[in-house]
This record gives structure tokens, sequence and C-alpha cells, in this order.
């Protein structure tokens, strides 16, 4: 029996009012792996991972999941996805706690962590019945960080996730993003960041033939 | 099955009514247009009672009318700016049913309290006494059919930059059956007609809008994500 990636990509294509967006996108991910998404403002690197989310369908190609397309097992594809999108998702007038509690209650795997100790490791002790508008931008991202915590998917696609976040931020999200590796998850995110992790492969996505590069 | 029930409907119920809860102000705003409109009413019609009387059921469901259509925009507005629409479109559920409870949400945060109030304007607008509970009835069905059909307006326009007159004309239509056979239920109760077969076509037209509305709805908001 042939070996079948966690995730695959084959030919993936976006057209958006008869402009293509995204061409020939192929990835292949194996346990472990992750890619990072690169490219300029506006390349295309949030369709790619709204496209790899299914929230939008391609154009052309198919996304694999333990070798079958997503389109049939797409109960199991989406329960064993997490994705942190540009917009944080965090209601201002919910407390973190709530909006934490709420991210969690929609996303099907999950793992024992409380929602209190979860928070506390993203750094937000003590803010968890504090309204979300009393926040900074960058305490809002660390609110939707915490599921990365309590998530017990195996497929992460995060957008960005290091927007607004600061240098310890920064260095625990790596250390939680190699934990998820080495369990055997796969992470797709898009950053402009340099990061350390062992197993990382880099995908550039250039606009697509035809246009003023 | 109950989680997946649990997870879809219920959580969105509660998390909308949580919601609406914190900003008290703000969802209170249809039923605060409903009251304040509907004592205009005597002041710049008649403020003779007889006169009244016979506006009055049509003038109530006009304004239950325009006071949900005012409120309906907003039910997925937030949800599409600040990501949670996004995260909502991915969930492994079925999509009506988490909508299901966002609309359910939004009749008790503005239908009902509409349904609950309208006594007292019936009172200001001299209904007749014969035409109260039937108002009522129609109201409380009346009005659910209301947030139905216009969640699916709402989710139609969600991405655009200002849907609002864009929903109206299109929920509009899909009101008139509803607004005619609501004052409908309460004119044939003051004129002593049997009040029960409009009531009974508002129920048809209730059922209708839950098993269409929610499905409706989630296309909708499919169609309007994938740009």
């Amino acid at each position: 029996m042939p070996h079948s990636p966690l995730l695959k990509v084959e030919n993936l294509a976006f057209e958006r009012d008869d402009n293509s967006v995204l061409e020939n996108i192929d990835l292949s991910l194996n346990s472990g792996e992750i890619i990072q998404i690169e490219g300029a403002n506006g390349s295309g690197k949030t369709t790619l991972l709204r496209l790899l989310t299914s929230a939008l369908q391609p154009s052309a190609g198919n996304i694999f999941y333990k070798g079958s397309p997503i389109g049939e097992c797409r109960y199991q594809y989406l329960s064993d996805m997490l994705y942190i999108g540009h917009q944080p998702a965090v209601k201002l007038t919910l407390t973190a706690e709530e909006n934490l509690r709420w991210m969690v209650n929609s996303s099907a795997k999950t793992n024992q962590l409380s929602i209190a100790d979860a928070l506390a490791g993203v750094g937000l002790a003590g803010y968890s019945d504090i309204p979300c508008y009393t926040l900074s931008a960058g305490q809002h991202r660390r609110v939707a960080l915490a599921r990365l915590l309590i998530s017990e998917a195996a497929l992460w696609y995060l957008d960005e996730p290091f927007t607004a976040i600061d240098k310890q931020g920064v260095s625990f999200l790596e250390s939680r993003l190699q934990e998820h590796l080495d369990s055997g998850g796969v992470v797709v995110l898009s950053s402009h960041q340099d990061l350390a992790l062992n197993n990382l492969r880099k995908y550039s996505l250039n606009p697509p033939a035809g246009q003023v590069q | 099955m109950a989680n997946s029930l649990n997870s879809g409907f219920l959580a969105w119920l509660r998390r909308d009514l949580l919601l609406a809860y914190r900003r008290r102000g703000e969802a209170a705003s249809p039923l605060v247009f409903f009251v304040m409109v509907s004592t205009l009413i005597p002041l710049g019609l008649t403020p003779e009672s007889a006169r009244l009387a016979e506006v009055a059921a049509g003038m109530i469901w006009v304004m239950a009318l325009l006071a949900t259509l005012l409120s309906v925009d907003g039910l997925f507005a937030s949800d599409y700016q600040d990501g949670s629409l996004e995260q909502l479109l991915i969930t492994p559920q079925l999509l009506p049913m988490p909508l299901l409870g966002k609309i359910t949400a939004h009749w008790l945060t503005t239908g009902l309290p509409l349904t609950l109030v309208s006594p007292l304007l019936g009172l200001m607008l001299s209904l007749p006494a014969s035409g109260y509970l039937p108002m009522i009835c129609s109201l409380a069905l009346g009005t659910a059919c209301l947030s139905l059909t216009g969640a699916v307006g709402a989710a139609l326009t969600v991405s655009l930059r200002k849907g609002g007159l864009l929903l109206s004309l299109l929920v509009m239509p899909l009101y008139m059956p509803v607004i005619i056979f609501g004052t409908a239920t309460v004119t044939y109760a003051i004129d002593g007609l049997n009040w029960l077969p409009p009531l009974a076509i508002l129920g048809a037209l209730f059922a209708a809008s839950i098993a269409l509305c929610p499905l409706a709805a989630a296309g909708a908001l499919r169609i309007t994500s994938a740009n």
C-alpha cells in the first residue's frame, strides 16, 4: 500500500473575477512537517490558507487529506483542522475567558487543559474576566492563540500568527509549534518572520504569470 | 448527535444572547423605535379613538416590520468583521444549525420583546379589546418569520459595505405575505370574524421559513464569503 501524505495539494488554482490569484500550487505535507508560505503583500497567502480550510472553493485542483479528496471526508477533515485567520475572531464585549471557551466549544478535538490554564499559558493570567475591548491588539491575538494550547487537531493553518505579538510571545509560539510538530501534527503558516523550527520548508508565492512584477 | 446539537444550535444561541446582553442599549433600539414611533401616531394622525382603532392593527404591524428590518441588518455584520463568520463556515457541523441558533437569538431579542410590549401600544392606539389576543399570537408567529427571512437577506448582503438598502429591497417582497396575514388576523377578530384561518396561514409561513431559511442563509453565506 503506497504511503499517502497527511495533506496533499495538487495543481490548486483560484480565480477572482476572471483574474488568476493563484496557479499551480502543489504542496505535500507528512506528519511533523511545517510549511511557511512567503510572498509579497497581495500575493495570495491568505487566499491559499482559506482554500486549504475549504472556506473558499478552488477553481481547479484538489486537496487530499490522508489520501482522499476533502470533499469526501469533509467532517473528518474539518474536525482535524484548526484555523486562526487574519482576524482573531475575538468578540470585544466578551471577556477573554468567554471568547476562548466559545472558540474551543466550536472545535472538535481538544485536550483536557482548562480555559484558565490556557489563558495563563499565553500570558493572560488575571485578564480572564476583563472585557476584550480593554485589551490590546497583541492580547487579542494571544486570546486566539490560546486555542493552540487546547487543540488536538493535527492540521494547523495559521495566517500571520505573529502579528502584534512581542518577542517572548514569538518564542513561546515557536516552542508550541515545535511541540505540535514533534507529536506528528502539520502546520501551514504565512509569515514574514524567520522561524527556528525543524523540518521547516518555505513556499514562495509569486504573482501569477501575465501580471506586472 | 446531541453533542453536535449542543455545539451548533445551543452554543450560538447562548453566545448571541450573551452578546446582546452585553450591548443592552444597542439591542433595545428596535424596541425603543417601535414604542416611540407608535406614540407619534396619535399625535400625527388623530387622537380620536374611533379613527385610531381603525388603523391600530395595521400601524402596529408596520412598526413591528420596520423595527425587525432595522435590526436584522446587523445579524452577521459584526461576525463578518471580526472573523467569527469565517470560523463558523469551517465548523464540521452542519451550518444551518448554528444559523438557526443565531436567528433564534435575534427573535428572542427583537420579535419577542415587540410582541410582549404590543398590548401597551394597542392601548395607546385604542385597539378594540377583541384584537389583543390575535395581535399577540400573530406578532409572535409573524416576527419569527421576519427574523428567519431577514437572515437570508442579511447573509446575502453581509460582504457589502452598505448593504442596508439592498437588504430592504431583497426581503421586502418576502415580508409582504407576513404583514398581509398578520393584520388580517387582527382585523378579522375586531370585525367579529373567525381569525384562526389567517393565523393558520401565518403558521404555515412560519413552518416553511423555519425549514427553508436556515438552509438558504447557509448557502448564501457560502456564496458571499467565496471572494
